[in-house]
């Protein structure tokens, strides 16, 4: 596969990448930011309820 | 009719351990299906006739609009649960939803603008889907400041129940009223996105992209859904023994 | 005391008590003029360019003026405990709202389309766009209201109401500025407009048979 030609897209390369990449930012975002969220919920919820055991 | 599995789905222990088994599985299929359609449409997929390789910004924008629509039609019929079943279960859907569609719409009206500008040689134009797009912006941002205006859980899951349907009502009427009115100040040039026929090479990759849009919509939906129902129970005996369970901190004893 | 009376006494309140507020009552009047001057100061006074967006100044005055004063419907009730006791009472809160909206119309749409027509000539209006500028505004502004009930019925218990207000309501005005201001538009050019008004009387007959409903349930829920 010839990469020059690929990453020059026809010279729309500025309007291409730049749209994949924020797509791909944006996703990868909203699915970190749960998980994240999720983790840190967890680990306080479980503090609280086994200090309130102890 | 059996009913039972729809009660069930509404009760958040039930809901909860549901989606932690299906996440995972949902997760894995919609990388796959956005690696494949997008690889499809970004390598295999054949240069257009008169976009060249411009057109290739359909494969992430299409499905992204596609996607900013749907997700408020997700959000009204939960808003109905919500509204008609108080169901907790569809509030934590609903309010899980909102961001992932105001992202949907965001890309839709980015990827939409730097399409059109090699296209017309502008930034942005008042085209009927982008001036659409835009205004389902403001209705998600709307209700995302609605949802943290108001303090208390069940009278913002009501109030954001209210305001999707008053807005799912309205979304076919904004569309019809912008169309009519992009054709009232027709410029030169026809802007319309979607060409009369799309070839089938291209077709494929666009619905296989679509698919894993709508697959990690899932997946992210019921991820979000799980964070909002932790902290909706996180008082009740079972948020807690499994939070305890699944908690990787070592814990002083 | 049946619906009717309690409809009938519902809205002779709400005007009554309008009228004692004069100055709000000039509110939106004011601002009303205030935009449609501002813009051929901001433009230049040449008649042919006010001409050509004279429908759409107007209707974005018209649109603002009622946006301003919307919160006035209910709040000032949810503050003294009026609200409360209205949705406590045996009728139905859909049809007590809805005499609010139509008080509120009658003190904020009707003045601004008795001042349409001047604010029409000032800003080089066609005269013969005028009557339907008048029908527009007739069946626009109630529409304005009774949309703008349910965002301040969802918004009445928040404390900062108004800019989170002009939010949710923005969206929802877009479809009536549309047929409204193009109507207009097409009329000052000699155009039938019997489609864009058509959609609007549709409209609006959609907004009275579904907004009551969504204003009381979003009062409830306001005020759980």
């Amino acid at each position: 596969m010839d990469w020059q030609s690929f990453l020059a897209m026809g010279g729309y390369a500025a309007f291409v990448w730049p749209s994949y990449a924020l797509v791909l930012i944006v996703l990868i975002a909203n699915a970190v930011i749960p998980h994240r969220r999720e983790r840190a919920l967890r680990e306080r919820i479980a503090r609280r309820a086994t200090g309130n055991r102890s | 009719m059996n009913l039972v599995w729809f009660h069930k789905l509404g009760s958040p222990k039930y809901f909860h351990a549901l989606a932690l088994r299906l996440t995972p599985w949902l997760g894995a299929l919609s990388f796959a299906l956005l690696a494949t359609g997008l690889y499809w449409g970004l390598v295999i997929a054949p240069p257009d006739y008169q976009q060249g390789e411009s057109y290739r910004i359909i494969f992430v924008h299409v499905p992204s609009a596609w996607m900013s629509m749907f997700t408020w039609m997700f959000m009204a019929v939960c808003g109905l649960l919500v509204l008609v079943w108080r169901m907790k279960v569809a509030a934590s859907l609903m309010r899980a939803a909102a961001p992932l569609g105001a992202s949907f719409t965001f890309l839709a009206l980015v990827t939409g603008s730097l399409w059109g500008k090699p296209m017309w040689g502008a930034y942005w134009v008042w085209d009927a889907r982008l001036t659409s797009e835009l205004i389902l912006l403001f209705l998600y941002l709307g209700f995302i400041a609605l949802q943290s205006a108001i303090e208390q859980r069940e009278a913002a899951g009501r109030a954001g129940a209210v305001l999707a349907l008053v807005g799912v009502i309205n979304i076919p009427i904004i569309h019809y009223s912008v169309e009519w009115w992009n054709t009232l100040h027709q410029g030169a040039t026809i802007t319309k996105f979607d060409s009369p026929s799309m070839p089938v090479e291209m077709l494929l990759p666009l619905l296989v992209s679509a698919a894993g849009f709508m697959t990690y919509f899932a997946t992210v939906v019921l991820k979000r859904a799980r964070c909002d129902i932790l902290e909706a129970e996180a008082a009740s005996g079972w948020v807690r023994e499994w939070a305890t369970r699944t908690a990787t901190e070592p814990r002083n004893p | 005391m049946r619906l009717g009376q309690a409809f009938c006494a519902m809205l002779g309140r709400d005007i009554r008590l309008a009228i004692r507020q004069r100055g709000e009552l000039a509110q939106p009047l004011v601002f009303f003029a205030a935009v449609a001057t501002l813009f051929p100061l901001a433009l230049g006074p040449e008649p042919a360019l006010l001409e050509r967006i004279a429908p759409g100044i107007i209707w974005v005055a018209a649109l603002l003026a009622a946006l301003l004063p919307m919160d006035r419907m209910f709040r000032p009730d949810y503050e003294d405990g009026t609200l409360e006791q209205m949705l406590l009472s045996p009728h139905p809160a859909s049809v007590l709202a809805l005499a609010k909206v139509v008080a509120h119309w009658l003190t904020t749409g009707v003045p601004v389309i008795l001042l349409a027509p001047l604010i029409a000539l000032f800003l080089q209006l066609p005269m013969e766009a005028l009557p339907v500028l008048l029908a527009t505004l007739a069946l626009g502004t109630p529409l304005l209201s009774l949309i703008g009930a349910i965002g301040v019925a969802l918004t009445v218990s928040l404390r900062a109401g108004g800019p989170l207000l002009a939010l949710l309501l923005l969206p929802l005005y877009v479809p009536v500025l549309i047929f409204a201001a193009g109507a207009v538009e097409r009329a000052a050019a000699g155009f039938p407009v019997a489609g864009p008004i058509y959609l609007l009387a549709a409209m609006l007959v959609l907004a009275l048979t579904l907004a009551p409903m969504a204003i009381a349930a979003s009062l409830r829920i306001s005020l759980s």
